[in-house]
């Protein structure tokens, strides 16, 4: 299936939670999803016999920028052959999004990096604690306003 | 108290079939770290294993000790070509592996277009560093389950690999070697040669392996049965390559979703089928990384004579490389499975996001599920055959 | 040997203490030998060279070398270990392996006590050497030394039975204990050895020579010093010349088992040629050579052998070589019932 099929399936189903989808004039067609629907939108795509995306490919944090912040899904369904990409947008206020990782289990380990990173907290992750930086780091390493802390447990960080 | 424990089925524990005793034994789980510096996690890895006697309650993996934040530079180049360099250093087992998912994603968000030979070379490349990469997995992971002897025998081989990628683009480990657009150096005159004489030379060292430690009772022991990986469990997890192969699935992003020009070549799928064990077991997928090493040398046999010797691999790198806002995902097959770039451009000449999905971070991710209930000298059967790099795992 | 040291020293003591010094005078300068033997050995299995450089003729030296820095190192005991202990159980160690000295006859004219239960006081003394590792594992206050003393004390406990077992048949077809006795009913020809008297004994040869190998903790049985998995097992805190003399007893014990090996079952130190190239010194280079020639299998073994899980150890420790263990001494009973 297409982008825009799958997009006419899933507003179909959902409704108002699928937000909007951009198909034309982008070398990458996406399907954007509400932060509150993620984990329903997830389980029928996995599930559904005209879709059935069982491989989560990547989840990425992103950071736009002026407080825009998102997640950007990566899916794959092997036994159809075709992909999806499904984004979400959140602000800096509200930096919480369902978490997908009781549909895709590959997801818990990408959850927890963009934790680590941005500071996105997903509602439901079973352990959602840094995973590459050291626990008791301060901060969220890739956003676009990080500073580069100048001490960590006394020691001098740039050298 | 030692029992025989399988990951087949639920362990049975002595102190679990007579209620009480466990209390009144006061047994407890003891929690033993397999520490960041350890002769075979592969790198700094830290495994917290949670044991009772000698069998493994759980495992939890610690990671980020080889974090070197590539994704934060990539956001700081001033070109999109100076990324290939700390592409490079992820994988640094198989270098040339990174680069070319790297060089597929930017030319497909950029593109271009690339001439056969650059292709054929690049794939030539990827092959050789695919033979590279499993070669030093298989010996060390010989050498995890105390057979010393193949990791010489393998780094041998190894040895005549790097000397073509010395002899090509100057040297041995890390090459900054495929740029987007095209290659740095052009393929030299014995390049065909050197790569004819290779393949000829590692076919029977392939059968010197099975020999000495493929086919051996005592490893056969350690590794068929331990550690498997149902296919269901596999896909969810979204494990990829010879660790997803041995479940017996069927999938290589070279036949599935093929780029370059891996559709023009004719290859098997090596796919592990539980004989000596269960499907999915460690012995698998070791032995599916065995057979992808003879179908590299079968694929590189082609590659070398379809390749065109003449043309110039330098004709498609574009001077400027400002690409219009937009974002790609490609992925490739690279030795430890399937390594996808997300690349988003703001229209700007530096990256305005690259993120790397490394099989061994989502390979990793599923050494818990095949470990629980297994000994601790069986962690390490599964960690190896996994075949982890931490240079990928942390980025 | 006796007889001359007590007419040179006129003293009882002083002499017993001097003849235990005589072993040491072999197994020290054979352990710096071994450890070369084995780099060079396990080089050239794995295609390339080994040591080349210290001494000239393909690093000869190397061992006295490695001697040199490890005297020379600092002595470092973790704080939180159990000192008494630690300090002591390479010594344990060491006796247990070289006790076993004692009674192994290197030739017809020496034997450094001809008591006529030598054997069982072989197998006997050389379980000393679990104690020591016990103690090395738990005093290091370590979690994955302790894991490897433990592995030891029930492998080397498992693979005494078999070992035992398997020499009971050499003792039934011999009628003694004494190993210099032993040694003198293989005298003759090489048939005449033990080992290929009788099927049944070369069977037991086999299994002794296994179950040997789970004495001393090589590879397949090296569970204990795992490398890749326990870092070095129990040994793990010792450095300097503590390793050293953990080292040392483990290429002691090495040759101690592969000497029981040669005297019971390939005829000690009597020559396979019948009364050509005998004499006392002749059988020393016999006795030597045999145990040597045991030795080279087992580093072969090492170098060759990928290593097997702790149950999976067990599991062919008791239900594999002790059932044929016990067949062997059945067969063998009936054996020289019939025929003798």
């Amino acid at each position: 299936m297409t982008t825009v099929e799958i997009f006419g399936l899933l507003k179909e189903k959902f409704g108002d939670a699928i937000l909007e989808s951009k198909t034309e004039g982008v070398p990458s067609p996406y399907v954007a999803v509400a932060p509150h629907s993620v984990l329903n939108v997830a389980l029928f795509l996995r599930d559904n016999e005209q879709t059935r995306f069982d491989v989560l490919m990547c989840l990425s944090g992103m950071d736009y920028m002026a407080g825009k912040f998102g997640v950007v899904y990566h899916l794959d369904s092997m036994p159809l052959r075709h992909k999806l990409t499904l984004k979400v947008h959140l602000t800096a206020e509200n930096l919480h999004v369902q978490s997908v990782e009781s549909v895709w289990k590959t997801a818990d380990w990408h959850e927890r990096e963009a934790f680590d990173m941005y500071g996105i907290v997903f509602d439901g992750h079973p352990d959602l604690r840094r995973i590459l930086m050291p626990d008791d780091w301060e901060g969220y390493p890739l956003r676009k306003d990080f500073k580069v802390p100048q001490y960590y447990n006394g020691m001098k960080v740039p050298y | 108290m030692i029992t025989t424990a399988t990951t087949d089925g639920p362990t049975i524990r002595r102190t679990e079939t007579i209620p009480g005793l466990r209390r009144s034994l006061r047994a407890h789980e003891m929690i033993v770290n397999m520490g960041p510096q350890h002769p075979s996690t592969h790198g700094v890895l830290r495994l917290e294993l949670i044991v009772d006697g000698e069998i493994v309650v759980d495992v939890i993996p610690h990671i980020g000790y080889l974090h070197r934040c590539f994704e934060k530079h990539c956001e700081h180049m001033t070109n999109y070509q100076q990324v290939v360099p700390y592409a490079d250093r992820m994988d640094y087992v198989a270098a040339m592996s990174n680069e070319f998912g790297y060089v597929v994603a930017a030319e497909r968000l950029l593109g271009i277009k690339v001439s056969d030979k650059v292709e054929f070379t690049r794939v030539i490349m990827a092959e050789l560093s695919r033979i590279a990469s499993h070669l030093i997995a298989l010996g060390t992971y010989g050498m995890d389950i105390g057979a010393f002897t193949p990791f010489l025998f393998c780094m041998r081989d190894r040895e005549h690999i790097l000397d073509i990628f010395e002899t090509t683009c100057g040297a041995r480990l890390l090459y900054n070697y495929m740029w987007i657009g095209g290659l740095s150096h052009d393929p030299p005159a014995s390049f065909k040669d050197k790569v004819r004489d290779f393949c000829r030379y590692f076919k029977p060292k392939i059968n010197e392996l099975n020999e000495l430690l493929s086919y051996n009772k005592i490893f056969i022991e350690r590794t068929a049965g331990v550690g498997v990986l149902p296919p269901e469990v596999a896909v969810n997890y979204a494990v990829s390559g010879p660790t997803l192969r041995g479940s017996g699935v069927q999938w290589d992003l070279r036949r599935n979703d093929p780029y370059s020009v891996y559709d023009r070549l004719q290859f098997d799928i090596p796919v592990g089928k539980g004989i000596k064990g269960r499907v999915g077991d460690c012995w698998d997928r070791y032995m599916v990384r065995v057979e992808e090493m003879a179908q590299s040398v079968r694929i590189m046999e082609q590659a070398v004579e379809m390749m065109p010797s003449e043309g110039d691999v330098q004709s498609a790198i574009p001077k400027r490389i400002r690409p219009a806002a937009g974002e790609v995902y490609a992925r490739t097959e690279t030795p430890k499975g399937e390594l996808g770039y997300y690349i988003v451009s703001d229209g700007t000449a530096s990256p305005f996001r690259v993120k790397v999905k490394a099989p061994s971070f989502v390979n990793l991710s599923a050494l818990p599920a095949m470990s629980r209930g297994a000994m601790i000298s069986d962690v390490v059967a599964i960690l190896g055959s996994i075949d982890i790099v931490l240079g990928e795992v942390d980025r | 040997m006796k007889e001359f040291l007590i007419s040179l020293l006129q003293n009882q003591i002083l002499v017993y203490t001097v003849m235990a010094f005589v072993p040491l005078a072999f197994v020290v300068p054979f352990a710096l030998f071994a450890v070369w033997w084995e780099r060079k050995i396990s080089a050239h299995m794995q295609d390339r060279l080994g040591p080349m450089r210290t001494g000239g003729w393909h690093g000869w030296s190397q061992t006295i070398a490695d001697i040199g820095k490890l005297i020379q190192k600092e002595d470092i005991i973790p704080a939180a270990s159990d000192h008494f202990l630690f300090k002591l159980a390479p010594y344990i160690v060491f006796t247990g392996s070289y006790a076993a000295y004692a009674a192994i006859p290197f030739s017809a004219a020496y034997v450094g006590s001809s008591i006529n239960i030598g054997l069982f006081y072989v197998i006997a003394i050389s379980s000393l050497v679990v104690v020591g590792l016990l103690m090395a594992g738990w005093a290091s206050n370590n979690k994955w030394s302790l894991f490897g003393a433990l592995r030891s004390a029930a492998q080397i406990v498992s693979y005494e039975i078999p070992a035992a077992l398997a020499l009971l048949a050499v003792v039934m077809v011999a009628g003694t204990f004494d190993l210099q006795e032993i040694n003198r009913l293989q005298g003759g020809w090489f048939w005449h050895w033990y080992a290929f008297s009788n099927p049944l004994l070369f069977l037991a040869m086999v299994i002794y020579f296994v179950s040997s190998l789970a004495e001393v903790n090589r590879t397949p049985f090296d569970i204990p010093e795992a490398e890749s998995e326990l870092v070095a097992g129990y040994h793990t805190e010792y450095g300097g010349m503590r390793f050293a003399l953990l080292f040392l007893s483990e290429y002691a014990n090495m040759f101690a088992v592969s000497a029981i090996a040669s005297t019971l079952f390939f005829g000690g130190w009597n020559s396979p040629f019948g009364n050509a190239l005998t004499g006392p010194w002749w059988g020393l280079i016999w006795f030597v050579a045999k145990g040597m020639t045991f030795i080279f299998i087992q580093m072969w073994l090492r170098w060759t052998l990928p290593r097997l899980r702790v149950d999976q150890l067990m599991y062919v420790a008791w239900k594999v070589l002790i059932p044929f263990a016990f067949v062997i001494i059945f067969g063998v009973g009936i054996w020289t019932l019939v025929v003798r």
